[in-house]
């Protein structure tokens, strides 16, 4: 099976290692993601406002050549797929905001939202089946107790993201259980980093990371996994907690697979 | 004069008179310590007409864009998309970007994922 792909500004940058093992992980579950050609970067953050066109083009670009490949789209970065996936649910629902893209963008085939995009981990859950990736697991991460850290981007807004119950979500935990380790419950696993603050309010994005980390130790967390290149670096650099480690979940899947 | 009730009502979408007042969106907001105004009041104040008051505080610039308020709120009120309206009021108009180029040397390090300063862009900035 081939997936079009859309890594994103930060993967090919300070995250290439989310985006190298997700790729050689991908190999070895007999799946190929092929990169749209001349993506354009997702902004970052949805546009929520109604009159908001200019900065949703790029990510309806990405869609229209997904739909045009004949694939469903594939994400990586928990930002990337936020923006897109909204951004596609703008073009299924907002008739205002498909007219005045449509009419400015001028494809040969008008978008109307027709690509499925997929959060990398849905494909392994629901694509690939979770069952099929274990039998892949040559490493089993064995008794390790790793913190899933969703953030806000994976799982919100639920209506439109759709990839978990947003308040009780388990697609990292079930991840967690298929590389043989063991999840780790804490409270503030789905509460936000502290995200672009870092750059003009360093002191929210202190408190707020420092929350998280302190929450996954305090419950027994010897690790913490991530998606997103900023919940990753928050965590990292502003928690203050430093013997707590952060890595992409798709390292530990390569590990796990024996290919790292 | 613009009539800025109307337009961050357009640019938002929302219509505050859904709010029961229950306080959750403040109660779950991540910058809730960082704000002046908090998020319940950004729909009181938006539905009184009081948006200069909120368009002259800092408190539209520590927004998150978490979408922790508008996926708890009971009745489906978005307060995070009147707090994004009233900044768009600020920063669509000339000369009133929040975070300017020159700026970001001083703020970066060698860690800092590019996703930072493109979302900081998107948010402070036109």
């Amino acid at each position: 099976m081939t997936y079009s792909y859309f890594p994103g500004c930060t993967l090919k940058t300070k995250a290439k290692d989310l985006d190298h093992y997700a790729r050689i992980s991908a190999q070895a579950l007999g799946f190929t993601l092929e990169e749209i050609p001349d993506w354009q970067c997702c902004g970052g953050v949805y546009p929520m406002a109604k009159n908001e066109i200019a900065t949703k083009l790029s990510s309806i670009r990405t869609l229209a050549k997904a739909r045009d490949m004949g694939m469903p789209l594939v994400t990586l970065c928990s930002a990337c797929h936020n923006v897109i996936k909204q951004v596609n649910h703008d073009m299924q629902s907002d008739e205002n905001i498909v007219l005045k893209a449509n009419n400015y963008l001028k494809l040969d085939t008008p978008y109307q939202g027709e690509t499925e995009v997929l959060h990398y981990l849905e494909v392994l859950r629901d694509k690939v089946g979770f069952d099929e990736v274990k039998k892949k697991v040559v490493n089993p991460l064995k008794g390790k107790k790793i913190a899933a850290y969703y953030g806000c981007l994976l799982l919100r807004p639920g209506k439109t993201m759709q990839m978990d119950n947003p308040e009780n979500p388990k697609i990292l935990e079930d991840f967690i259980r298929v590389i043989g380790a063991e999840p780790v419950l804490y409270p503030m696993r789905n509460e936000c980093c502290g995200g672009y603050l870092t750059l003009d309010k360093k002191s929210v994005a202190e408190s707020r990371s420092n929350q998280v980390m302190t929450s996954a130790a305090e419950n027994g967390a010897e690790m913490v996994i991530t998606a997103c290149p900023l919940c990753l670096y928050n965590l990292q650099k502003n928690s203050g907690v430093s013997d707590l480690p952060v890595v992409y979940f798709t390292e530990l899947l390569a590990e796990a697979f024996g290919l790292k | 004069m613009a009539d800025y009730k109307e337009l961050v009502l357009t640019t938002s979408g929302v219509n505050p008179l859904k709010c029961m007042r229950c306080g959750k969106c403040s109660g779950t907001c991540p910058s809730y310590d960082a704000m002046e105004y908090h998020p319940h009041q950004f729909v009181y104040m938006v539905e009184k007409g009081e948006i200069e008051k909120l368009m002259a505080s800092k408190s539209i610039y520590t927004c998150l864009s978490c979408f922790a308020c508008v996926e708890r709120c009971p009745r489906d009120v978005e307060p995070a998309k009147l707090v994004e309206a009233v900044r768009l009021a600020v920063i669509r108009q000339q000369g009133q970007n929040h975070l300017k180029s020159e700026q970001i040397p001083d703020l970066i390090d060698d860690d800092l994922p590019q996703q930072a300063i493109v979302s900081a862009f998107r948010k402070y900035s036109k």
